[in-house]
C-alpha cells in the first residue's frame, strides 16, 4: 500500500496550482466566461506551452510527460478548485484516452497536437433520447466509397464553440439500442454539413446542439473498430467519470473551506456562527463527504487498468459516492451563507452550480448504483 | 371527525373552478406555458380580476374586505387555483402587511391602506432584513430618529423581494437604541418614491432579478405612519412572520408541482421507457407525495384542528420546514428527470428572442429553479431559526 504521490505529481501540483493562482482568481474568471466567447484562449496555450500541463497523461515519446489517469485526476482536481472551464475534460482525458487506446499513426498525428495545445476536442456523445446510455444513438455513419457519411443530432456537447475537433460516437450498424454496431470517430469541426448551435450552460461554460447533415469523414477518422466501439467508448467513459469525481473533490473542498471561513466571520446573536452546535455538525458532516470524494477518487482511478466489470463497478462506486457528496456539500455550503449564498457575487454559488453538474454528468447517483448492482449484486 | 368535502363544499369547488376557466387571461397562460418571465403588469393582471369578483382576500374578515370563505373553502380555492397554474398573488400586501394594518393599525391607516390594497393599487415591499442581520431579524440597525411629527430614517435593508416595482415599503426600525434588542423597534409604513430612498438589484443564482438592496438617507416619514406603537413594533414582526410562515408551506403549489414532475417524467425516455418505469425515480416520486400528504393533513389540522381560531403560532414553524424541504426536493427531481437539458442556460429568454429554446421546454428552467429554490429554507428565518423555535417554544427546551 502506498497512497504517496510521486515527485513528478507533487510538481504537476505545484506548479498548476501556482498558475491558476496567478491566472484564475474568481473574478478574472466571471470577466471571460461573460465575454462573447466564453473564454480566455491564453489560459489554454499557457496550460499548453508554459506549463506542459496538457502532456500530463501522455508517453514522453509523444512529448508528454508519460504520466496516466493519476496525472489527470491532480490536474482536475485543481481545475475544480478554481472552477476552471478549461476544456482539459473533453481534450485531454477523453480524446487522449481513446487516441492513447488506439494507438498507431491517429494517435502519433493528434497527441502532439493536444499537448501543444493546438487542438482543442469537444467529446460529441449524449443525445436527446439517450440520457446515460452509451448505446442509446441515432446518429448514424454510413459507409460511402473510402470514407463515412454522418447525420444526426448530438445534444449539449461542452465546449464545442471552442473545439478544432470533434470525438463522435455514431451507430455504423445494428438497432438503435444494440451493443454492437457503435463506432467512434475523430473529425475536424469544421467541415461541410456540421450545423452548430451554441449557448452558455448553467456552470459558467459553453456548449452546443451539433446537427450533422450528410458530413462526409474521411475512412481514417474511425478510431478502433467499425461497429465494436462500444467497449472503447465505455473504458473513455469511465475514465472521464473518475476525472470528473476528481474535479468534483476540488470543488467540493472550497465549497467546505469557503463555509468554514464564512462562518468564523459572520456574526449572529452576537456570536460567531461556527460556534452554534448545529453548524459545527454540519460542517464536520461535509469534511467527511469531502475526503470520502478523494478516497473514491483515488480508488476509481487506480482501477481503471483493472478488467471491465471490475472497473466498471469501481468507477460506479465513486460516481455514485461523489455525486451524493456533491450535492450535499453544495446544498449544505449554500444553506449555511444564507441569503448571500444564492447570490451571483460571492464564488460559493458558482461552485454550488458545477457541484450540482457533475452531480449528473456521466450518470446520476441511481444510474450508477443501478450499474454497481448490476455488475457485483447480479444472482 | 370527517375528511370529506360537504355537499356545499363540492358545489363551491365547481363554482372556484369553473370562475378560473372562464377568467383566467389567456394571454398570461401562454406566457406561462412559454417559461417566460413575468411582470409587474402580468401579476397585476390576475390580482385585478379576483378583486373585481371580491375574491382577493379570502383570509381577511368580512368588515375589511374578506371573502368569509370557511377554512375548508380557503383549502379549496388554493387547491384550485394552484391546479389551475394561476400566477401567484404577491403576497406583501396582501397576506403580510394587510393583516398588520388591520389588526395593529388606526382607523386612518385602515381606511386609507386596506382597499388599496385589495385593488391592489399599491405594489408592497418588505423592508426586515438587513445585512449581518438574516434570521438575527432584531439585531437590525436602520435607525428612526423623532423630528416633530416625523422620522428620518437612515439604514440598509436587503433581500427586498421585487422592491424595484413597489409603491410602499413596511419596515422594521429601531426608535430606541437604549433598549433590549426587540423592546426599541417600531413598524413604519414609508412611501418608496420619498426621497432619499436608492434601489439596487441583486442578482440571483438563476440569474433572477428577483432581490434588492435598499438604502434609506435622511428619509422623511411622518409618525403617522407608524403602525401600533412607538418601540413595540416587534409585536406587529411576529404576528406577520407567523402569517408568513403559513403562506410558505406551499401544499396546494407543491402538489401541483409534483403532477409536472411526474408529466416530465413520462415524456423523458430511460432506456426507451419512460422515466417513470425507473424503479429509483418512481420511488422518489412516491416518498414525496407520502411526505406531501403528511404536510398537507398536518396543514388541515392546523387550520380546521381545535386551535383554529388561535391564528398561526409555533406550529407554522413546522409547515415551514417541511414546506420548503419538499419544494426544494421538487426542483431536484425537475433538475434529474431533464438530464443533459439542464446544463444550457438562456437569460432573459422570450424578450423578442424568437429562437426556440435549447431542448426540451419544461428543460429551460429546471436548473435555474433549483438554484433559485434554495432560497426556501433560508427566507422567513432560516429552517435552522424555525428548529430553534418548535425547541423552545413547543418543546420547551
Amino acid at each position: 500500500m502506498d497512497f504517496t504521490y510521486t515527485e513528478t505529481q507533487d510538481m504537476i501540483r505545484d506548479t498548476l496550482a501556482r498558475f491558476l493562482g496567478d491566472t484564475y482568481d474568481f473574478e478574472t474568471r466571471q470577466k471571460f466566461i461573460n465575454s462573447d466567447s466564453g473564454r480566455d484562449p491564453a489560459i489554454w496555450t499557457a496550460l499548453a506551452q508554459e506549463l506542459g500541463m496538457l502532456g500530463a497523461p501522455f508517453a514522453e515519446e509523444h512529448g508528454g510527460l508519460g504520466g496516466g489517469a493519476l496525472e489527470n485526476a491532480i490536474v482536475m482536481e485543481e481545475l475544480g478548485k478554481v472552477i476552471a472551464i478549461e476544456p482539459y475534460l473533453p481534450t485531454v482525458v477523453i480524446a487522449g484516452g481513446a487516441l492513447k487506446a488506439v494507438g498507431g499513426a491517429q494517435a502519433d498525428a493528434m497527441i502532439p497536437e493536444i499537448i501543444a495545445g493546438s487542438a482543442i476536442i469537444a467529446f460529441a456523445y449524449a443525445e436527446p433520447q439517450g440520457r446515460y446510455d452509451l448505446a442509446n444513438l441515432r446518429t448514424t455513419a454510413k459507409k460511402d466509397g473510402a470514407g463515412y457519411v454522418l447525420n444526426g443530432h448530438k445534444g449539449v456537447v461542452y465546449a464545442a464553440p471552442w473545439a478544432t475537433h470533434l470525438l463522435v460516437t455514431a451507430r455504423t450498424g445494428g438497432g438503435h439500442r444494440d451493443r454492437d454496431g457503435v463506432s467512434l470517430f475523430l473529425i475536424d469541426a469544421n467541415l461541410p454539413g456540421i450545423v452548430r448551435r451554441d449557448y452558455p450552460t448553467v456552470d459558467g461554460s459553453r456548449a452546443s446542439e451539433i446537427y450533422f447533415e450528410n458530413v462526409a469523414i474521411p475512412g481514417d477518422a474511425l478510431l478502433g473498430g467499425e461497429g465494436t466501439g462500444l467497449p472503447l467508448i465505455e473504458q473513455i467513459v469511465d475514465e472521464a467519470t473518475v476525472a470528473v469525481c476528481a474535479e468534483a473533490t476540488g470543488v467540493m473542498q472550497k465549497l467546505h473551506e469557503g463555509t468554514l471561513e464564512y462562518t468564523q466571520q459572520r456574526k449572529q446573536f452576537g456570536v460567531p456562527i461556527a460556534k452554534f452546535q448545529v453548524l459545527q455538525h454540519r460542517m464536520v458532516d461535509m469534511f467527511m463527504e469531502v475526503e470520502q470524494a478523494r478516497s473514491m477518487t483515488i480508488m476509481g482511478t487506480l482501477k481503471l487498468g483493472l478488467p471491465a466489470n471490475e472497473r466498471m463497478a469501481a468507477v460506479s462506486a465513486a460516481k455514485a459516492k461523489v455525486a451524493r457528496g456533491a450535492n450535499f456539500v453544495g446544498q449544505n455550503a449554500i444553506q449555511t451563507h444564507g441569503g448571500i449564498g444564492i447570490t451571483q457575487e460571492l464564488a460559493i454559488g458558482h461552485y454550488f452550480k458545477r457541484a450540482t453538474m457533475i452531480e449528473g454528468q456521466f450518470g446520476s447517483h441511481d444510474y450508477h448504483m443501478d450499474r454497481y448492482e448490476r455488475i457485483t449484486l447480479a444472482e | 371527525m370527517d375528511m370529506e368535502f360537504s355537499p356545499e363544499d363540492l358545489a363551491f369547488q365547481q363554482e372556484v373552478r369553473q370562475f378560473i376557466a372562464e377568467n383566467y387571461p389567456a394571454d398570461l397562460r401562454d406566457k406561462q406555458d412559454e417559461g417566460e418571465e413575468m411582470s409587474k403588469e402580468d401579476f397585476l393582471a390576475w390580482h385585478k380580476i379576483l378583486y373585481k369578483k371580491g375574491w382577493i382576500a379570502p383570509a381577511w374578515p368580512v368588515e375589511y374586505g374578506g371573502t368569509g370563505w370557511t377554512p375548508t373553502q380557503r383549502f379549496i380555492w388554493s387547491e384550485e387555483t394552484a391546479r389551475a397554474d394561476c400566477i401567484r398573488l404577491m403576497p406583501f400586501g396582501l397576506a403580510m402587511v394587510g393583516p398588520v394594518i388591520y389588526t395593529f393599525g388606526t382607523p386612518e391607516q385602515k381606511a386609507h391602506f386596506l382597499p388599496r390594497i385589495l385593488s391592489g393599487e399599491d405594489w408592497w415591499c418588505q423592508g426586515y432584513s438587513e445585512p449581518g442581520s438574516g434570521s438575527d431579524l432584531a439585531s437590525l440597525r436602520t435607525t428612526a430618529v423623532a423630528d416633530g411629527d416625523d422620522y428620518i430614517v437612515n439604514g440598509q435593508k436587503t433581500w427586498t423581494t421585487l422592491a424595484q416595482h413597489a409603491d410602499w415599503g413596511f419596515f422594521l426600525v429601531r426608535t430606541d437604541k437604549e433598549a433590549k434588542q426587540q423592546e426599541g423597534i417600531s413598524f413604519l409604513l414609508i412611501d418608496m418614491k420619498s426621497p432619499g430612498i436608492t434601489v439596487r438589484p441583486i442578482i440571483t443564482l438563476g440569474g433572477e432579478h428577483e432581490v434588492n438592496e435598499v438604502w434609506l438617507e435622511d428619509v422623511r416619514v411622518p409618525q403617522s405612519q407608524r403602525v401600533y406603537e412607538e418601540n413595540k413594533g416587534w409585536t406587529c414582526a411576529k404576528f406577520l412572520l407567523a402569517h408568513e410562515r403559513t403562506g410558505i408551506a406551499g401544499v396546494a403549489a407543491s402538489k401541483r408541482g409534483i403532477e409536472k414532475v411526474k408529466a416530465i417524467a413520462r415524456t423523458e425516455l430511460d432506456g426507451d421507457k419512460p422515466l417513470l418505469a425507473n424503479a429509483f425515480f418512481k420511488r422518489k416520486v412516491a416518498e414525496l407525495e407520502v411526505d406531501l400528504a403528511a404536510l398537507e393533513f398536518t396543514e388541515l389540522r392546523s387550520l380546521a384542528g381545535p386551535n383554529a381560531n388561535r391564528g398561526p403560532g409555533p406550529e407554522s414553524s413546522l409547515l415551514k420546514i417541511k414546506g420548503s424541504e419538499i419544494q426544494q426536493r421538487l426542483t431536484e427531481l425537475s433538475l434529474e428527470a431533464v438530464g443533459h437539458y439542464g446544463a444550457p442556460y438562456f437569460r432573459g429568454f422570450g424578450e423578442g428572442d424568437n429562437e426556440h429554446p435549447i431542448g426540451p421546454d419544461y428543460a429551460h428552467r429546471a436548473a435555474p429553479t433549483y438554484f433559485n429554490m434554495r432560497k426556501t429554507t433560508i427566507y422567513g428565518g432560516s429552517n435552522e431559526i424555525q428548529r430553534n423555535i418548535i425547541a423552545k417554544m413547543v418543546l420547551g427546551l
